[in-house]
């Protein structure tokens, strides 16, 4: 068959303008750049402390990458596998090739079940399939219950980072939007809340509350899927994932189809690497695993949805699909220099970071300005190789992608560049001539500088160019040695200059 | 095709390239097992990480597990308290003494059991190396609801049934008579970082969590 289909953008990121330009925005924004400046050094030193408890960190990182990679190399048998357990214990399973195709999954069941309203744990697929939209459109109101996700959602924003969202919004700007907003979706916040964290969660969780008791569906996602068991896996903090895992009649949870893990076994390495990963703590506050339908005890009705939406296309790459390893921890965004100063906006998609600059160009393929981009955003410095719990080589991927970029001829002007210099670099008299008009350049530019050159408006925009030599070294040899063989216009033959030149 | 056959002959199709039949993984898969130190070293690590998040830890002896409950709930003024039908009968009868005791089965829905002041369950495992006690809501730890609406969690854990490391945890979940049932995993009371990173205790799962280590006096 022919090769698996990308994913559609979504509908937000539809247009979306390319990283450089939309991380300009970012940038000027000082107290954004404060926020995640304060935010990404805090759980890097967490993360860097419960880490360096552990002694086999390593080795658990190489087992963490197997069992993914076991699952992904024989996706196939464990998703019928998964499937087949799933069965067993009562959850009924559907599969979806497409976010459409998963959105209208979704609202039939909460159609047929009579509702105008779910909760939601905070979760990844849903967000990238944006299902919320999907809910609204058919009269739904989605209720997302992570403290971060409401802050976005009662902002009406996006959310910015992984796993803490509304990582770009500080304390006060927090209180008035709850003071300004949560009366019109439900209980009021409190006449006399403060910008202290603590009044804020208890304003969440009185808010929220009367929406647990009284929500008959919830949707969430999974962290992991293990097809031995049929058990789903949805690691938290606090607590809203157990109420929504617990309380309502009916879950449904959408998971994409890389969450598979072969055995029970393999939850070991997985549940020490990410909480360590990820919020830099020995284990996350709450971890629930279900597995379908248990008898008088939670949602009676269990609905799985498995997800494709372009992993399949991913996976069809055999250097590629290391990307479908992540397990969404966000340790490389904590760690990117260029993150830190953009935050998780400029990536124009869920996900945001040096995952984000690999997956989405992967997953949607490299046809819009944005995913042409993002492959650059990147200095390639490596620490996001260092901090992934599952050993995805995002510097290598990156490159490949560029590569990929480069021969569509994304990025003309720099192909066009590259062609004009190899053309240049392959004749020693045509380097002469260049050097030589660069060299006078650079004596009638003296001390000036120079900040804009025509036609190099990305590069010249962030840094000065710097001023040709007035003299090359290739001129400096002639001039101080007398060697006619590197005389400029001379004929050069490739003879080692120590030969003509004497003394080395 | 259907959806189903459709995503299943992409997934195959995209590893076509994979000679290495399924399962056959090399016998490599550390994972992770620190060896425990001792009995009493994984003990007194399961302590102190536990108090690591802001619980309150007690450690008593077995017998003395009773007493100390109803102390809990008395010296915190909780005038409620659901137990789960299977919970030790001598618990339950000094519990009677300083708090009105509802049972699991007259808490019938969610909007009751939030009207309850604390909660008192046992557990399955603890693990010392993460301070995590895992609940699977057997008949002396109640269905899931019970150990999460009510703002208080007393959870009282044999020493036996600490474990020095999570691979050993999911071992013995993975058995008889835990296997195939519910698993709440607990760290700690409910916790957010949500607003720039500062840490918050206590957000929707119950804002206090006290845990008794029974039969192993440091």
């Amino acid at each position: 068959m022919s090769a698996p289909p990308v994913q559609r953008t979504s509908p937000t990121f539809v247009g979306m303008p390319s990283f450089p330009e939309a991380a300009r925005e970012a940038l000027a924004n000082t107290q954004q750049r404060e926020n995640l400046h304060r935010a990404t050094s805090t759980i890097r030193a967490k993360r860097a402390a419960v880490v360096a408890e552990v002694p086999e960190w390593e080795a658990l990182r190489v087992a963490g990458a197997d069992a993914k990679d076991e699952a992904l190399t024989h996706l196939g048998d464990y998703l019928e596998k998964l499937e087949a357990s799933l069965t067993a214990n009562g959850a009924t399973v559907h599969w979806a090739r497409d976010a459409d195709e998963a959105n209208r999954i979704v609202v039939d069941i909460a159609r047929a079940k009579g509702v105008d309203e779910v909760v939601k744990v905070k979760s990844m697929a849903t967000q990238e399939i944006e299902l919320n939209e999907a809910l609204e459109a058919a009269g739904i109101a989605a209720w997302e219950t992570d403290l971060a996700e409401l802050i976005v959602q009662l902002f009406g924003d996006r959310p910015s980072h992984i796993l803490v969202p509304a990582i770009h919004r500080n304390r006060s700007e927090i209180r008035e939007v709850f003071v300004r907003e949560m009366g019109k979706v439900g209980r009021p916040a409190p006449d006399d809340l403060t910008d202290d964290p603590a009044r804020l969660a208890e304003a969440a969780r009185l808010h929220l509350r009367e929406k647990f008791l009284r929500a008959r569906v919830a949707v969430s996602g999974a962290n992991f899927a293990v097809a031995d068991t049929g058990t789903l896996v949805v690691v938290e903090s606090e607590g809203n994932g157990r109420m929504c895992l617990t309380l309502p009649e009916t879950l449904i949870s959408v998971v994409g189809i890389e969450k598979v893990l072969p055995t029970w076994d393999d939850l070991a390495p997985m549940l020490q690497l990410l909480p360590r990963s990820s919020t830099g703590e020995r284990m996350n506050p709450y971890t629930t695993m279900w597995s379908g339908v248990h008898d008088g005890d939670g949602p009676q009705e269990v609905h799985v949805v498995l997800l494709d939406n372009g992993r399949s296309h991913v996976l069809a790459d055999t250097m590629g699909r290391q990307a479908l390893r992540c397990i969404r921890c966000s340790a490389c965004l904590n760690v990117c220099p260029v993150y830190e100063r953009t935050g998780g906006h400029a990536y124009g998609s869920v996900y945001p970071g040096p995952i984000g600059a690999v997956l989405n160009p992967q997953l949607r393929g490299t046809a819009s300005e944005v995913d042409q981009s993002l492959p650059y955003a990147s200095s390639l410095c490596g620490a996001c190789f260092d901090a992934c719990p599952v050993r995805i080589n995002i510097p290598e991927l990156l490159v490949e992608l560029r590569g990929t970029v480069a021969e569509q001829g994304g990025h003309r002007a720099e192909s066009a560049a590259m062609k004009a210099a190899a053309w240049v670099l392959s004749d020693p008299r045509r380097l002469a001539l260049a050097q030589r008009g660069a060299t006078t350049a650079g004596r009638l530019l003296g001390d000036r500088t120079v900040r804009r050159v025509p036609g190099l408006g990305a590069w010249t925009d962030a840094r000065d160019v710097p001023n040709p030599p007035k003299e090359t070294f290739r001129q400096w040899w002639a001039r101080e040695r007398g060697d006619a063989a590197t005389q400029v216009g001379g004929r050069h033959t490739g003879d080692r200059p120590d030969r003509a030149g004497g003394e080395p | 095709m259907s959806a189903r056959d459709e995503i299943l002959a992409r997934v195959r199709a995209a590893t076509a390239d994979v000679t290495t039949p399924v399962g056959a993984r090399a016998n490599n898969r550390p994972t992770g097992h620190e060896v425990s130190p001792g009995r009493t070293r994984t003990l007194d690590l399961f302590a102190e990480n536990v108090a690591d998040y802001r619980a309150e830890v007690l450690r008593v002896p077995a017998g003395e597990v009773a007493a100390t409950v109803a102390e809990v709930l008395r010296a915190r003024g909780l005038g409620s308290v659901v137990v789960p039908t299977g919970l030790d009968t001598g618990w339950r009868t000094a519990l009677a003494e300083v708090s009105t005791v509802v049972t699991e089965g007259e808490a019938g829905s969610a909007a009751e059991l939030d009207r309850v002041d604390a909660v008192v369950t046992a557990c399955a495992v603890g693990i010392a190396r993460t301070g995590t006690i895992v609940l699977d809501h057997g008949p002396d730890q109640g269905r899931r609801e019970l150990s999460l609406v009510p703002d208080t969690h007393v959870c009282v854990i044999r020493a036996d049934q600490v474990v020095h490391d999570v691979p050993e945890a999911l071992t013995r979940l993975g058995a008889p008579p835990h296997r195939g049932r519910p698993l709440t995993w607990v760290s700690g009371p409910s916790a957010t970082s949500d607003i720039e990173l500062e840490r918050v205790e206590g957000v929707h799962g119950p804002r206090t969590l006290v845990v008794v280590i029974a039969g192993a006096i440091p």
